[in-house]
């Protein structure tokens, strides 16, 4: 896909975001918008994957360590035809496919099961000792939050990361700045954070991850580098592409109802009108 | 019995064979490679050992993505931080998505020794037991310990092996049948039944020969397998005895005990003794002392058994 197509691909997983969050009757929002210009990049130009065979051997693995973020990866894969797009309006529904967090046992083309923070990134870890292991080529990502890094065990799979020269493996921070009880700063600070990673071992590279350019960019350069762990401290706005979302903490866990959500489409409707 | 062997030890030798037959098996350990005898697999096949640093969350998280990429990991470290430290990573990481994850403790119960309390895993089974998809169990000795990571192996899914630290006598030949949900009756009788596992099955054995001697007839079940657990053959011995008593060398509140319990309650209620932990923490001390402080004897099993007969016959 050229950047335009993936600038049009990221406005319509907002838009199915918003779509599935009303049914729903809860969910997250904020997070999933922040993070889909990179899911975009990710399912659309830079992984190795066959929808038809989620369960391909050589394939791309993804892991949505921030699990809460489901609805963009559900939107992701839908858009990649691993399942129907109807099912994205069953999210969170009994007896239905998507589950509030990602499910790798129902879920065609989900890698990982995650939700509790802080488990996804070692598991991605393991497939990717696993791809050094067997001689594959496969590469690994993992979708990190902020709020995400206060947990111990994010920074025990860094360490073992760097210690195992996983270069096949790589992170992507969405660092959006808010998490449930307010700022990350407030909160829990994680500053100086290029710095920490850095410590740990990780090649760091921070771009703007709205910027689609700069996302393709930096997985390239993820590619290139040897013998230890890429991370992508992609600096992003909560609730992205939906104004009264933006930067505002209280859209971290509740859905829309439907006339926010008309009006959250309608913009999105006109932003990629202008996109031509 | 001359032969001696620990569990762990067993395990250390049955990874070395596993890792020649099956080219996905890998092994994780937590910096306690001496102590869990997975030291040797490390020697032997250092391309699939990963030690993971004093971080058994991660350990657990990565044992998950390797499984969830086609191996087959043994993830091993002390009873008491696999299952506690790293639970929720046991539950939402592996037993969840029902990732062929083998979680190979040892240095279970207070038989750890002098290391105390904060070593000695007493709840490990409870809570093993109380995931979904999870498969528990705990060996007796180092013959069954062999048989149950072979087992283990086969079983496609998450799997729980508790075993000990201290030499235990060797109890059954390479005859000895062992299968995932199936309970062994070692020795058949008319008055009672002790249901024990692990550390107290010998034990179990030797108080049904001290009863024996005066007059009381005793059936001796091993229920490695704690989970699932084998309702029919205890039904089965319950039909044919007055009371049961259960032997566990952990607390009574969530093992081996409960587990009989809700099978007695369910389908043949008789009198019933639980022995084992009574809600209590262990301690320092020598492995034998302790068994002995806490109740965990030969002795205590002959009192139990009298004591679950004098209820039958109320």
């Amino acid at each position: 896909m050229n950047v335009i197509d993936l600038k049009r691909m990221a406005n319509q997983i907002r838009q199915d975001i918003i779509t599935m969050l009303v049914p729903a009757k809860s969910g997250h929002p904020g997070g999933s918008l922040s993070a889909a210009d990179i899911l975009t990049v990710l399912y659309f130009q830079e992984m190795r994957i066959r929808p038809d065979k989620p369960h391909w051997e050589e394939r791309d693995r993804f892991v949505l360590s921030k699990g809460h973020a489901a609805p963009v990866l559900y939107a992701a894969l839908a858009e990649k035809g691993y399942f129907p797009k109807e099912e994205l309006l069953g999210l969170r529904q009994t007896g239905r496919m998507l589950q509030g967090h990602p499910d790798m046992k129902g879920i065609p083309g989900v890698d990982m099961s995650t939700g509790s923070l802080g488990q996804g990134f070692s598991a991605a870890n393991g497939m990717a000792l696993a791809g050094k292991m067997d001689g594959k080529d496969y590469r690994v990502y993992a979708l990190l939050g902020d709020g995400e890094l206060a947990e111990g065990q994010v920074w025990e799979a860094a360490m073992a990361a760097a210690h195992f020269k996983l270069d096949n493996l790589t992170a992507i921070l969405d660092f959006n700045g808010l998490q449930i009880d307010g700022t990350t700063d407030e909160v829990m600070s994680s500053a100086p954070l290029p710095d920490k990673w850095r410590a740990f071992g990780w090649h760091v590279i921070e771009l703007d991850g709205h910027d689609i350019e700069a996302l393709l960019k930096g997985f390239d350069e993820a590619h290139r580098v040897k013998g230890r762990p890429t991370i992508l401290i992609a600096k992003t706005v909560k609730g992205k592409g939906v104004s009264f979302m933006e930067n505002a903490v209280g859209w971290h866990g509740n859905a829309p109802n439907a006339e926010q959500a008309e009006q959250a489409l309608k913009a999105l409707r006109e932003e990629v009108a202008q996109l031509g | 019995m001359a032969e001696k062997q620990a569990t762990r030890e067993a395990y250390g030798k049955a990874l070395i064979a596993l890792g020649a037959e099956n080219p996905n098996i890998v092994v994780l350990d937590a910096d306690l490679s001496k102590s869990t005898k997975t030291a040797e697999f490390a020697k032997t096949y250092p391309e699939r050992f990963l030690n993971m640093g004093i971080a058994e969350q991660n350990m657990m998280g990565t044992a998950a993505g390797l499984a969830a990429s086609g191996k087959i990991p043994f993830a091993s470290t002390f009873a008491v931080f696999a299952t506690g430290r790293a639970f929720e990573q046991i539950r939402n990481s592996i037993a969840y998505p029902k990732l062929n994850v083998k979680i190979a403790a040892t240095h279970a119960g207070i038989t750890v020794g002098e290391d105390g309390a904060t070593h000695q895993a007493i709840e490990d089974v409870a809570i093993m037991r109380a995931l979904p998809n999870m498969t528990v169990l705990v060996p007796a000795d180092g013959v069954e310990t062999r048989l149950a990571i072979f087992a283990a192996v086969k079983h496609q899914g998450p799997v729980y092996i508790r075993m000990g630290r201290l030499e235990l006598p060797v109890l059954f030949d390479e005859n000895y049948h062992f299968q995932i949900g199936k309970a062994n009756i070692l020795r058949k009788g008319r008055d009672a039944a002790i249901v024990a596992n692990g550390v107290m099955v010998a034990i179990a054995l030797e108080a049904a020969e001290a009863l024996a001697q005066e007059g009381i007839s005793v059936t001796v079940v091993n229920a490695a397998s704690v989970k699932p657990f084998d309702k029919e053959t205890l039904t089965l011995v319950a039909k044919e005895v007055k009371a049961v008593v259960t032997a566990e060398e952990h607390t009574v509140i969530g093992g081996l005990g409960s587990a009989v319990a809700e099978v007695l309650a369910e389908e043949w209620p008789l009198p019933l003794v639980r022995v084992g932990l009574q809600d209590t923490f262990g301690e320092s001390g020598r492995p034998y002392e302790l068994l002995e402080k806490y109740g965990l004897t030969e002795e205590r099993l002959v009192v139990a058994v009298k004591q679950a007969l004098s209820k039958a016959d109320r």
